[in-house]
């Protein structure tokens, strides 16, 4: 394999790793503070103890967050130098800044909260929760600018071979974020919506603490259901925006050949990418125009078309994604997200029936379909990222141009391996320690919180 | 203005707050393992660094991203040319955090058993491959015509940087054991001051090699004659000045001094390589430069907004929580398991 491939791989695995346990903390750290604000307000020991439960899951999940994000941070110079001179000027900024307005305020408050249960006063160690889950937020938002950048470059000048900054304005506001980092923020707080209510489901189911984990379920279930619904919507803007800004990828991720007007869906389809075609294809007339104009008469460009069209722009080349993946992942994602909002909004008709505690059989499904979110991430990112291929920088760096030039194959190949088992170690750990926390219930209200 | 100065100042600084700070808790997590004698001294001492290891490394972590904004061929070149070593800093990083971490999760003999391999092993490494990759910068090294290193893993690793390597683990570690006699009481205090003590003499010898083979093997002195100038004076000042706190007993003070130590001596790093970020010893003219290696001013420009808002709340939060866990912990303090 050639380098290139390699450092594909790589940042491929580690990226997507990293984002198992983002979302999660994203979410936890939302619904850890609205715990911990419920507690605050009352003064009552079940919430008390529910905050010190759940927020001893969300530390363990933040520090396998923290420990596989720095490996990205150093990633861009260390696979990716020639990518890192063409974008430094503007992609290291929201870098850096991130850096400096989140992480700090992250990691600071995350410990005052943690050391601090008899330490501080109880304003101020509810405030530090709520600091830690903004702070996450923001970091969202600040790597996200940067993603954008990548994937509808705005606010810049090419000189001497690189994007020099030429308007900070827009790539801070860059419309790409606009749609983007709302739909993975929310898309964050349903999978830890979920992870809360498969493991109050989990205690539910045997009975356990039921007063307890009676409460955790419903304020998950509330938070499934709102978020669920507004991650179709802010999905829904943010394939409108892709079909504007990157058509090639719309086209990939519903499989369309040929130019149509109005086009239809693909329901389902086997990609045939060597022979443009696809084959046992169920189509929905109107419905990707529908989705994509809000009309029934637009034209949707197919990847024929558009391919031709990158050949006069760009000379010769082979301008596709790999289109069965882009495809498949959005049909994925999409589905388990509406998957997502018809489980939550009949959880919440059985708990006006009275019967959430004790429906075994929706408990049963909530301690799997847990499991599912983190599929519906990483078919998302796997969407938009391997969508956006051939290029790195879209339509002005192709991948292949920014790996580095002087890390040799082998080098890159031990790397990866050596993340890769580390990752793999890792998960392990922390699937057991998770499981075993989170099998003991709620500790008592006064036991001791002393962190390591 | 000379923006260029400016990030080269900053950055400067934000290696300096994390070799500081993440500085004193490498040596805890090195001597962690030689200074307690039971499982409650080892909580005690992971304990003392708990509120802050995190946010020690976030210095790092703004630093790279500093870098990467304001001066992306540094970056570039650096970080693809120390692949290994950076790939080995990583793992060890890992390791470290996951030691922290887990460690008290299980209360398992062979668990926390690996959880303080992790931490000595997660910390000793990256001290020493700073020390490494520093001595690396200031000696110079094989870049070529399109700013690319195209040495090999042997050129890193070269004598003087190893020995580079050694006196950023013994500075380290004395300033580990001086911030454990501030934050620990009774016998384990009593052990960590001993430790300060027998530590000076070898961490004294360690770094005056170092600093005297530096005249020869680095960039940093050419302008200089044989007589030091300030900053390295007051380097020295400070360091054998921690010398006499160590044998008063005062070691509050003692751990102000071995910080200047590291403060002053990464200044002198810094300000002895510029205006050059990393000198080639192929030829003079592919040394990067704080010019060649920069950003647009106009990105240089938006950078220096952030940081001159933004910096002084961290440091004011920062120092904060130090504030709030500044108390000494007990074995009392520690929970049974
Ligand atoms: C729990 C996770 C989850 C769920 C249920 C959904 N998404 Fe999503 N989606 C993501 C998690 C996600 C993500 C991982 O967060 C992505 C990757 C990049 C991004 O911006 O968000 C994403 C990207 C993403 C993209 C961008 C691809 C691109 O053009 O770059 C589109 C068009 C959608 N989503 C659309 C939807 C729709 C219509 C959904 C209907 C319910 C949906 N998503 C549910
Ligand atoms: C956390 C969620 C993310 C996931 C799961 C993810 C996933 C991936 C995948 C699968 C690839 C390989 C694509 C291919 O080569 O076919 C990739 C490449 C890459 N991604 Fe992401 N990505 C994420 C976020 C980001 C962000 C936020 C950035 C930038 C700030 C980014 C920058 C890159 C770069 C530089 C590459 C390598 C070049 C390339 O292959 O295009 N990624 N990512
Ligand atoms: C591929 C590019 C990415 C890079 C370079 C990156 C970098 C990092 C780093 C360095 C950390 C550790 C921070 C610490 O020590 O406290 C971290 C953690 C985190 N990252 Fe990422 N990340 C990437 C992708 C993402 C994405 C796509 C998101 C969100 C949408 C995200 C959000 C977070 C959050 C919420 C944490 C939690 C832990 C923390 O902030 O400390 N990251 N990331």
């Amino acid at each position: 394999m050639e380098s290139i491939d390699i450092a594909r791989w790589q940042f491929g695995i580690t990226t997507t790793y990293h984002y198992l346990f983002v979302p999660l903390t994203l979410g936890l750290s939302v619904l850890t503070a609205i715990l911990h604000s419920f507690y605050y307000k009352t003064g009552s020991s079940e919430y008390k103890r529910l905050t010190k439960f759940f927020g001893k899951l969300f530390i363990i999940i933040f520090a396998l967050g923290v420990v596989t994000g720095i490996v990205l941070e150093f990633q861009f110079g260390m696979a990716w130098s020639e990518y890192s001179r063409f974008v430094g000027d503007i992609f290291g900024i929201p870098l850096a800044i991130e850096a400096l307005l989140a992480f700090f305020l992250e990691s600071t408050f995350i410990a005052v909260w943690l050391f601090g249960w008899d330490r501080i006063s109880k304003g101020l160690h509810l405030l530090s929760i709520w600091l830690v889950a903004i702070a996450s937020s923001l970091s969202a938002i600040w790597i996200l600018i940067a993603n954008s950048w990548m994937q509808v470059p705005v606010g810049y000048v090419l000189n001497e071979g690189r994007a020099e900054l030429s308007d900070f304005v827009a790539v801070l506001l860059n419309e790409q974020m606009l749609v983007m980092a709302p739909h993975t923020i929310i898309a964050g707080f349903v999978t830890g919506g979920l992870f809360m209510l498969g493991i109050s489901a989990w205690h539910l189911y045997r009975g356990h603490q039921v007063e307890l984990f009676g409460k955790s379920a419903r304020i998950s279930l509330i938070f499934v259901a709102v978020g669920g619904l507004l991650t179709a919507t802010t999905g829904h803007d943010h394939a409108q925006h892709t079909g504007e800004h990157q058509p090639m990828k719309l086209a990939a991720m519903e499989g369309l050949w040929d130019t149509e007007e109005p086009a239809s869906f693909s329901l389902f389809a086997i990609i045939d990418q060597e022979n443009r075609t696809a084959t046992r294809e169920i189509r929905l007339p109107y419905l990707l125009t529908i989705l994509a104009h809000n009309d029934l008469t637009s034209p949707v460009r197919g990847m024929n078309e558009l391919q031709e069209m990158k050949e006069e722009q760009f000379g010769p080349g082979d301008y596709l994604p790999p289109i069965a993946i882009v495809y498949w992942g959005f049909r994925i994602m999409v589905g388990l997200g509406m998957l997502f909002i018809v489980f939550s909004i009949y959880g919440i008709t059985l708990w006006w029936r009275g019967k959430l505690d004790t429906s075994k059989r929706y408990l049963k499904y909530a301690m799997i379909v847990m499991f599912l979110p983190f599929i519906a991430n990483s078919a998302g990112w796997i969407v938009a990222e391997m969508g956006r291929q051939p290029w790195i920088v879209y339509g002005l760096l192709l991948t292949a141009d920014g790996v580095s030039p002087n890390v040799s194959g082998g080098k890159m190949l031990l790397t990866t391996i050596g993340f890769t088992l580390i990752y793999g170690l890792l998960a392990a750990v922390a699937g057991f320690l998770i499981y075993r926390f989170a099998k003991k219930g709620a500790p008592e209200e006064d036991a001791p919180t002393h962190a390591y | 203005m000379d923006f260029q100065l400016i990030w080269f100042i900053l950055i400067a600084i934000l290696f300096i707050g994390y070799f500081l700070l993440e500085g004193f808790d490498f040596g805890v997590g090195i001597l962690m393992p030689f200074v307690s004698k039971d499982d409650v001294d080892r909580r005690i001492t992971i304990n003392t660094i708990g509120p802050f290891w995190d946010a020690n490394e976030v210095w790092l972590i703004t630093a790279g991203g500093a870098m990467f904004a304001a001066f992306p061929h540094w970056y570039a070149t650096l970080f693809s040319g120390f692949y290994i070593p950076l790939f080995l800093l990583l793992v060890a990083l890992i390791l470290r955090a996951v030691g922290f971490e887990f460690r008290s999760k299980m209360p398992d003999k062979w668990w926390r058993k690996t959880a303080d391999l992790f931490i000595f092993w997660g910390s000793l490494l990256p001290a020493f491959l700073w020390g490494v990759a520093l001595t690396n910068i200031v000696q110079g090294l094989p870049i070529g015509p399109d700013k690319n290193f195209v040495g090999h893993l042997g050129a890193v690793l070269n004598p003087y940087a190893l020995l580079g390597g050694l006196a950023a683990v013994a500075l380290f570690t004395l300033h580990g054991a001086l911030f454990l006699s501030l934050r620990t009481t009774g016998d384990l205090k009593e052990r960590v001051e001993k430790v300060a003590r027998l530590l000076w003499i070898p961490a004294g010898l360690i770094l005056a090699a170092f600093a005297i083979l530096g005249y020869w093997q680095t960039v940093l002195f050419e302008g200089l004659g044989l007589i030091p100038g300030t900053l390295p004076t007051l380097t020295i000042i400070s360091f054998v000045a921690s010398y006499v706190f160590i044998q008063l007993r005062w070691h509050g003070y003692a751990f102000g001094a071995t910080g200047a130590a590291i403060v002053l001596g990464t200044a002198v790093v810094f300000s002895g390589l510029f205006p050059l970020v990393m000198p080639s010893t192929i030829d003079a003219a592919y040394h990067l430069t704080v010019y060649n290696a920069s950003s647009s001013e106009l990105t240089l420009k938006v950078m220096s907004v952030v940081a001159l808002i933004f910096l002084p709340i961290v440091l004011g939060y920062q120092g904060w929580s130090y504030y709030v866990f500044s108390q000494r912990l007990t074995r009392e303090a520690i929970p049974r398991d």
